[in-house]
């Protein structure tokens, strides 16, 4: 059982004409098996959340907590963060000339594990998570993210989340670009990681689109650097039928 | 303009103004640009595979160059006396390589040598001149690749840090003979090489590959010159280098690197395809990246001509990337920096020796032996 705490997170990044504030004093706790959408309109800074809490240089944390477990996540490095059981699936991810997608699996499932799989079970490891989102074999003889179409680079993301197995996992706005097969086959994925009751989800999403096929727990309406407005899967419902119009307004009043 | 085709001889030391002299730092050569004082026979241990024969032959029965020439490359000629000959006999297929062990005999003295690879007509081979030590070292290589032959050269520089070296390799590339060319620099002060290609008939493939590695104050200089002349021949350029400067240190913590790529299709050659590509990875302020790709074409008749080049900094994006799944620092900069370096090293077909400049490259960015989950499978 793990959770994610984040208490009056306030984040601001460097802009033209100094720092500018994008979150705006964040609290929401998400708990192992649990599977929480964080919905909003563009510019809410539903990614700034996502990367801050991945540690991301660009953004800096002005006030506020971020533990797992307890610990300090704030206090970690980038790959710290990983080990100790956080996974961010990118909206764009980028790519690494020259390393291929078995070698980086590989580097970072033993990073991760803390040793080397031994390498007959590690090919029939990759090759049944491949299976499972519908990837060619082929693929992990390319090169990380270079020439991917959108749907390979969230499949090849959604793929590290199954391999790793964090006990965090957030996505940010994985269902954008994607076709309705690569839909399926993402969401699916993400509710076998869902179902094991071991990880918490933390879906960023602009639309209600990819919950016809993720049943989420909870919702929470994202303006303005902050929730403003939170319930079950009846939410995301009522934002598919009236959008995001009336959260902006009072925001935009208060 | 100088064009490229006039630049083929010079008759005088040069000044620095000359275009082929702009980027190299005259000063720190020990004066071997413009005359040999008291100078010596570099050593040269070989160490020939089966079915390669090496002698040792007075420079003076050798025949000229009929590549480029410049003064220090000429003068070095003059002043060497015995000359390392490497012959691989007609149809002789050689897979493991020869290896030919430069070491510096010390900086205080100049030394000279003259190597001669010849592969007869279809015979296969891979000589490596691995170069170390410190030296101030004024390098002849002569290539001659027999119609139908296929050789492959590895340059290796692991010099001393006080080492200035100048090298001039000229290959002459018979009918459907393939030459590749691999320069890999990494040791040493200044290092100006120059790889040049001439054809003696249709068919003929080259491949000039190259893979350096500059540290705080070294200047790594590679300049090739690929000369069509005729028909239906293929040259294909690529190097890649990466600059790890230290900005703490002023202008002796640069590290520069120069990479001239001159190709030219005469009117006679016609069909020719030719393709150069220039990369480097800048890891660190303090770093200076130059880059020219000179194509001048005579001939409209041809398969194909291109020309890329560009200089890009370290991607803090990649770095970020790989550390999120859980990948430390250093173990990610290794696999971007041999990412980077990938497909230029794959391209020699020395299985050895690939490994050994990955695992240079990884000990010049200071993370040899760390742990890492990636045997290469």
């Amino acid at each position: 059982m793990s959770v994610l705490e984040i208490r009056d997170l306030h984040v601001s990044v460097d802009a033209e004409g100094g720092a500018r504030e994008i979150l705006r004093g964040v609290d929401l706790t998400v708990k192992s098996g649990e599977t929480h959408a964080i919905m909003g309109p563009n510019g809410s800074g539903k990614s700034t959340l996502a990367y801050s809490i991945a540690g991301h240089p660009k953004y800096t944390i002005t006030s506020g907590t971020v533990t797992l477990d307890g610990e300090d996540v704030l206090a970690m490095t980038v790959d710290e963060r990983a080990r100790a059981g956080m996974f961010l699936a990118m909206q764009y991810p980028v790519e690494v000339p020259g390393v291929s997608v078995s070698n980086f699996l590989r580097t970072s499932v033993t990073a991760i594990r803390g040793e080397a799989p031994k390498l007959r079970t590690w090919v029939k490891e990759m090759k049944g998570a491949m299976d499972a989102l519908s990837m060619d074999p082929a693929f992990a003889e390319r090169n990380v993210n270079e020439g991917f179409s959108g749907g390979e680079k969230k499949r090849h993301e959604i793929l590290q989340m199954e391999l790793l197995q964090p006990k965090i996992a957030i996505l940010d706005e994985t269902d954008s670009g994607l076709d309705v097969d690569a839909l399926k086959v993402v969401s699916e994925g993400v509710n076998r990681v869902a179902a094991s009751g071991e990880v918490g989800v933390l879906l960023i999403t602009h639309y209600t689109r990819i919950l016809r096929y993720i049943r989420p727990d909870f919702v929470h309406v994202f303006v303005d650097g902050r929730i403003v407005a939170e319930g079950g899967a009846e939410l995301a419902d009522e934002l598919e039928a009236h959008g995001y119009d009336q959260y902006v307004k009072a925001a935009a009043s208060a | 303009m100088t064009t490229i085709a006039d630049s083929q001889v010079e008759l005088a030391a040069p000044t620095g103004r000359e275009e082929a002299w702009r980027f190299t730092p005259l000063r720190q050569l020990r004066g071997i640009h413009e005359q040999l004082n008291d100078p010596s026979q570099i050593s040269i241990d070989v160490d020939a595979a089966s079915g390669v024969s090496f002698t040792w032959a007075d420079t003076a029965t050798q025949a000229p160059t009929s590549g480029p020439t410049d003064w220090a490359s000429s003068i070095a000629r003059a002043a060497t006396t015995r000359t390392a000959v490497v012959t691989i006999a007609r149809d002789v297929e050689v897979d493991s390589p020869t290896v030919l062990a430069v070491t510096g005999g010390g900086i205080e003295n100049p030394q000279v040598g003259h190597i001669v690879i010849n592969a007869e007509p279809f015979s296969k081979a891979t000589i490596v001149i691995d170069h170390g030590g410190s030296s101030t070292y004024s390098e002849n290589v002569d290539i001659n690749v027999g119609d139908g032959a296929q050789v492959t050269v590895l340059m290796v520089q692991t010099w001393s840090d006080d080492t200035v070296h100048l090298s001039r390799q000229h290959a002459v590339v018979g009918r459907d003979a393939t030459f590749r060319s691999f320069v890999a620099s990494f040791g040493g002060q200044v290092v100006r090489i120059v790889p040049t290609v001439e054809y003696t008939a249709p068919g003929g493939s080259a491949e000039l590959l190259g893979a350096f590695f500059a540290d705080a104050g070294q200047h790594l200089e590679h300049r090739s010159l690929v000369d069509h002349s005729v028909p239906h021949c293929r040259s294909n350029v690529m190097y890649k280098g990466a600059l790890k400067g230290d900005p703490e240190a002023g202008a002796a913590g640069v590290a520069h690197t120069v990479w001239v790529g001159d190709v030219i299709i005469r009117a006679a050659a016609i069909g020719t395809e030719t393709y150069e590509v220039n990369r480097n990875l800048v890891l660190t302020d303090a770093a200076r990246a130059d880059s020219v790709p000179n194509l001048e074409i005579e001939t409209g008749e041809i398969a194909g001509a291109g020309h890329a080049s560009a200089t890009g900094r370290f991607d803090d994006e990649q770095l970020f990337y790989l550390q999120s799944r859980g990948i430390p620092a250093d173990v990610a900069t290794r696999l971007v920096v041999r990412g980077f370096f990938a497909d230029v090293i794959n391209r020699l077909n020395v299985p050895d020796w690939q490994l050994r400049l990955a695992n240079i490259i990884d000990a010049e960015l200071g993370l040899e032996g760390i742990e890492e989950g990636s045997d290469d499978e």
